[in-house]
């Protein structure tokens, strides 16, 4: 997109180690705008079932009709007539990474995918490349028990009846503008079966990448927990840095059944000329467990309030939210629990950091419906400002129609203090090396739920956008 | 001739535009113990952090001077790099950093190279083992939940660990059991050697029979207005303040 320049620029953080891309032309690249016409051919060259084209087609429709949100981020830069909707790199997506492109291979390289995966540390992963996903493996051992990883393109074609029977039931199309963007022209994403009691013990792990220049990335990620089971996915995202604007827009759709249990990560590090607006919802059944970690690390402008609705007695969601804003960034980030059924139970815990002029914002939604008695939840939400001309709000909102319900709040504005800053220096920390200390013991309640490498990693791009910020 | 190990000249330190230590001078020599006694708001605690260099407080004039090298100009963190110690008397919570975390962190600033993992574990368990206190004290978040006692504790074992050159330690003795107040003047003790010097603020005698002052003085707003030996302590014990604060009084009167 070719945004006319913004008040402030958009300065790329100078530490984002990301910000390469490849100098390939696309096998297919839509032209730029968004039509009817479109929307056919993506789902003409997707061959898909009629369901699909006419359910695209109504998205569209809701997209066109609705209004753009005017409460979160600033939005008005987003030009949706100078986006390419469909950009596809090669009409592959491989089981070995000896088959993926050279060129594509090599992006995932400097990532670090393929290692990870050969070092055992993964149970599968997927790949998307711009629109379409380009490699996806799973262990041999989890697909003799039947469990389902691949992309969401080729799921509809192979799985015709289970996506059909899943797809929109968590998320509808006209649920909000941006959900109807992505059911109008979605493309790729991941999609995961696991059969009734089955636990896949390591996390499977998809990586998105932005490669192509005013570029609309908007996977549609699909994951259905049968009874019993349990799997944790993670996902990364990164992309080039270009002087015009990138738009990502998700939708995951999880549908946790009775007993089961979700984890999803998301470590976000889009280079910070990308909006990535995203919708995140769970539904959990009885005794299910469905746990959100989300990290904001990059973008323009983020907004995404993963969610869980509590269906049935004995469902517990969980959302663990650290989101970090430096220069030219806002994190409009949080959480959406729904407490439809008693005896549910749901914490939320945020932490959001500014620095050199960056805005997070926290904004979450706690709903309890008449009926839900006996439903316990937690939410806190820390903010944490580096420096005086940064900016922190919290807009936690709690709609409680149950009297008998046990909810606990706080939440907390601070700045990094000065007698924390002097302790520490007092004992020979330099400002830089006392300040990031402080940080890291402000993230560590979320830091120490995720897996090891998960944390050293979110710690890394902490560190990594504080170094950019007070030098 | 080599300067003193550690000087306070002249020093007029303030607050939000009041001045609160006025013109204090006093000199460490290696070995020594010195004792700053005074009445609640005097001054001790500004002087205290004055010394280790809080942003909050302003040098009016005068000087510190750290083995003849003025630290005024310093940030806190070089002038602990330079051997400068002080323990708090209200240490700061810091939740999520871990004490191993960060006394390692420490240790390698002060001695400006990384210290090795199996020389920190030694030292650390030697260190925790002199203060009596658990190994598992070290993983929990700094002084976050920590009682009175145990921040106080903490506190000297940085000093053990850090080896400064001199120690200021802000009634470290407040709050402290019986029992709790022998380890840490043990502790205080074993840091103490000939090539280092201790400025021990206090309001009771008690700490003194444990470690013992050489030089004992009274700091009435923000003033030394006596200084003696150890037995200057015991007069103040049994007399209060009051006598002094009637001198000062008068000597304001008479200038
Ligand atoms: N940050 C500050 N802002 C305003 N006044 C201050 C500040 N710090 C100290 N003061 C004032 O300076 C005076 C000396 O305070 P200080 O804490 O140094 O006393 P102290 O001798 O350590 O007392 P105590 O025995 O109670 O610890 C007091 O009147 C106090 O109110
Ligand atoms: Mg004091």
């Amino acid at each position: 997109m070719t945004t006319p320049a913004p008040e402030a620029p958009v300065t790329p953080r100078s530490e984002y180690e990301y910000g390469f891309h490849d100098d390939v032309e696309a096998l297919v690249k839509l032209p730029k705008g968004l039509s009817r016409e479109v929307v056919n051919t993506i789902s003409d060259i997707k061959e898909e079932p009629d369901w699909m084209r006419k359910l695209r087609l109504k998205a569209l429709d809701h997209f066109n009709a609705r209004p753009m949100p005017e409460w979160g981020g600033e939005l008005g830069d987003i030009d949706f007539n100078d986006i390419h909707y469909y950009v596809r790199a090669t009409d592959r997506d491989e089981s070995d990474w000896d088959d993926v492109p050279d060129y594509i291979k090599d992006t995932y390289d400097k990532l670090g995918i393929p290692e990870a995966e050969k070092q055992g540390l993964l149970a599968g992963v997927g790949a998307q490349y711009d629109s379409e996903v380009v490699y996806h493996n799973i262990r041999e051992d989890l697909e003799e028990k039947g469990v389902l990883f691949l992309g969401t393109d080729q799921a509809l074609r192979e799985y015709p009846d289970l996506v059909q029977e899943y797809f929109t039931t968590v998320i509808p199309p006209n649920d909000n503008k941006f959900a109807a963007l992505n059911t109008a022209v979605w493309s790729g994403g991941s999609f995961i079966y696991v059969p009734p009691g089955v636990t896949v013990d390591i996390p499977l792990q998809a990586y998105f990448r932005i490669n192509s220049e005013d570029m609309g990335q908007f996977e549609r990620t699909l994951i259905i927990a049968d009874e019993g089971s349990q799997v944790h996915y993670v996902e990364g995202c990164t992309a080039p840095i270009y002087s015009s604007d990138s738009l990502h827009s998700a939708v995951v759709e999880i549908v946790c059944k009775p007993g089961s249990n979700v984890r999803y990560t998301t470590i976000q590090n889009w280079s910070n000329n990308v909006y990535n607006l995203v919708t995140k919802r769970a539904t959990a059944y009885q005794d299910a467990v469905m746990t959100w970690v989300d990290g904001n690390l990059g973008s323009k402008l983020t907004m995404k309030y993963p969610a869980v609705y509590l269906m049935e007695p004995g469902a517990h969601g969980e959302v663990l939210s650290i989101a970090s804003a430096g220069q030219g960034q806002h994190q409009d980030a949080g959480a959406k629990i729904v407490h439809a059924a008693p005896n549910t139970t749901s914490v939320i815990t945020s932490k959001s950091l500014s620095m050199d002029g960056g805005r997070s914002t926290y904004r979450g939604l706690l709903k309890v419906y008449d009926g839900a008695d006996g439903c316990r939840s937690n939410v806190r939400c820390d903010a944490l400002m580096l420096d005086e001309h940064s900016r922190s709000d919290t807009y936690p909102v709690m709609e409680i129609d149950e009297k008998r319900v046990d909810i606990g709040h706080e939440a907390t504005v601070s700045k990094v203090g000065d007698e924390q800053l002097f302790y520490l220096m007092a004992r020979g920390l330099s400002e830089a090396e006392a300040t990031k200390m402080i940080v890291n013991g402000f993230v560590e309640p979320i830091i120490k739920s995720l897996p090891l490498e998960y944390a050293v990693e979110m710690n890394r791009l902490i560190e990594l956008q504080m170094d950019g910020a007070i030098g | 001739m080599t300067s003193p190990l550690f000087e306070i000249d002249a020093l007029e330190v303030a607050v939000e535009d009041k001045q609160i230590v006025n013109g204090l001078s006093l000199t460490l020599e290696p070995g020594e113990v010195h004792a700053i006694m005074g009445p609640n708001g005097s001054g001790k605690s500004t002087l205290a952090n004055s010394l280790m260099g809080h942003p909050r407080y302003t040098i009016a004039g005068g000087d510190i001077r750290l083995q003849g090298t003025s630290v005024v100009d310093m940030p806190p963190d070089e002038r602990a790099r330079a051997g400068l110690f002080l323990a708090f008397q209200y240490p700061t919570d810091i939740p999520g950093v871990s004490m191993i975390n960060f006394l390692r962190r420490a240790i390698s600033a002060r001695r400006g190279e990384e210290i090795p993992v199996r020389e920190y574990r030694q030292l650390l368990n030697e260190v925790l083992g002199r203060l009596q206190m658990d190994e598992q004290f070290v993983r929990r978040y700094v002084n976050d939940g920590f009682s009175g006692g145990e921040k106080k504790r903490a506190e000297i074992l940085q000093l053990g660990l850090l080896q400064p050159l001199v120690a200021v330690m802000d009634e470290t003795d407040s709050g402290l059991d019986i029992d709790a107040l022998r380890i840490v003047s043990e502790g205080i003790n074993t840091f103490h050697s000939d090539d280092n010097a201790i400025l021990l603020i206090t309001h009771y005698q008690r700490i003194l029979r444990y470690v013992q002052p050489d030089h004992v003085h009274v700091l009435i707003d923000g003033q030394i207005v006596e200084s003696g030996d150890a037995s200057l302590a015991e007069r103040l014990e049994r007399d209060g303040y009051e006598p002094f604060m009637e001198r000062t009084k008068a000597e304001v009167l008479s200038s």
